[in-house]
């Protein structure tokens, strides 16, 4: 007989885990709606199936810690996707490095004093400064400055699908053509998944892309936080 | 196997010396500046790291999960911020897109006519 304690173990629910993101992938590569990412399905179908058994999010957060763990692991192995970009990068710095710096400095500046003229509290803009980067990243620069790590990972992915969808043309429409540039903004604003509509789009602004995102995950992580100390 | 332990020394490095700093920056991304520099350096082969890290990348979008659910109890949070998150988060994009996109492409451009500079005045 299935008790309680079989679906409340750590095992089935690590299993249910990663069995719904492989099914959210099926289901993603059968409809190809970007809004169905296969993460967000994850996210709801996970969130149903815990309400629906009634286990709170504290066991469920203990129970999937291995996967938390294996995060905090991928952050370090970005260090390796940087060197494989910037190998690739040589004789473009300044546009790369000057494109990096402001798209830093505007989108967690930006965010952050937009949020804070709605009179959101430090708490909610610590959690979204880092939208603009890969999730593992913002977690990670985020939750030491006592964002709400759970509202960062959300924002951000949703940051990412809406530039993934419109990017291509609010970019379009402003103006910039140069492939390149297309490619490294994409990866600037909407990081993972605006890589993966870049790598769509073009090899080259796939490149650029990847690249974009490792170096405004590095810039953001080292210039957040003295900017959250000093600018807001 | 290699590849895995180094990215686990670099990890443990990293929090060492975020702790050693005051924890001004997390461990981890200290780890992966490390496992950066040391690719750079040659002190370690990337042929060692690869298959680890490529695993790693791979499978980083099931790995927060768990922070997506947690909406589950954070929900309430954004909705009392619903248009503080909805206006900021959909403003900051436009201004990173247009932002990085703009200087990249003057920058680019501005490099290339002074390559073509160049090669006029050496031809």
């Amino acid at each position: 007989m299935l008790d309680r304690s079989f679906l409340t173990s750590d095992l089935f629910l690590l299993t249910l885990t990663v069995g719904l993101y492989c099914l959210g992938g099926l289901v993603y590569r059968r409809v190809r709606v970007p809004l169905l990412h296969p993460v967000l399905l994850t996210f709801v179908a996970v969130i149903v199936f815990l309400k629906c058994t009634d286990i709170d999010y504290p066991r469920y957060q203990q129970a999937t810690g291995a996967l938390n763990f294996a995060l905090g692991l991928s952050v370090v192995a970005l260090g390796y996707l940087l060197y494989e970009q910037v190998e690739r990068l040589r004789g473009s710095l300044l546009p790369v490095g000057a494109a990096t710096l402001a798209g830093c400095v505007v989108g967690v500046l930006s965010v952050v004093y937009i949020a804070m003229a709605f009179g959101a509290e430090r708490q909610i803009l610590n959690s979204i400064a880092p939208k603009s980067v890969t999730v593992p990243i913002a977690v990670s620069v985020a939750g030491p400055l006592g964002g709400n790590v759970s509202v960062t990972s959300v924002v951000v992915f949703c940051v990412g699908i809406f530039g993934s969808i419109f990017g291509e043309w609010i970019l379009r429409k402003c103006g910039v053509r140069d492939p390149e540039a297309r490619g490294f903004a994409l990866g600037a604003a909407a990081h993972g998944i605006g890589t993966a509509r870049a790598i769509e789009i073009g090899a080259v602004e796939g490149a650029l892309s990847g690249l974009a995102m490792a170096l405004m995950g590095l810039a953001t992580a080292l210039l957040m936080p003295l900017m959250e100390r000093h600018l807001y | 196997m290699t590849g895995l332990f180094f990215i686990l020394f670099f990890w443990l490095l990293g929090n060492a010396l975020s702790l050693l700093t005051g924890g001004y920056v997390s461990g981890n991304i200290i780890g992966m500046i490390l496992l950066f520099a040391s690719l750079c350096l040659h002190w370690v082969k990337p042929e060692t790291v690869r298959p680890a890290a490529k695993f790693l990348l791979g499978a980083m979008a099931l790995f927060f999960v768990p922070y997506g659910v947690g909406l589950m109890d954070s929900y309430r949070v954004i909705l009392e911020n619903l248009w503080a998150i909805l206006v900021s988060g959909i403003v900051s994009t436009i201004l990173v897109l247009l932002v990085a996109g703009k200087t990249f492409q003057s920058l680019n451009r501005r490099a290339r006519l002074r390559h073509i500079k160049q090669l006029r005045h050496d031809a």
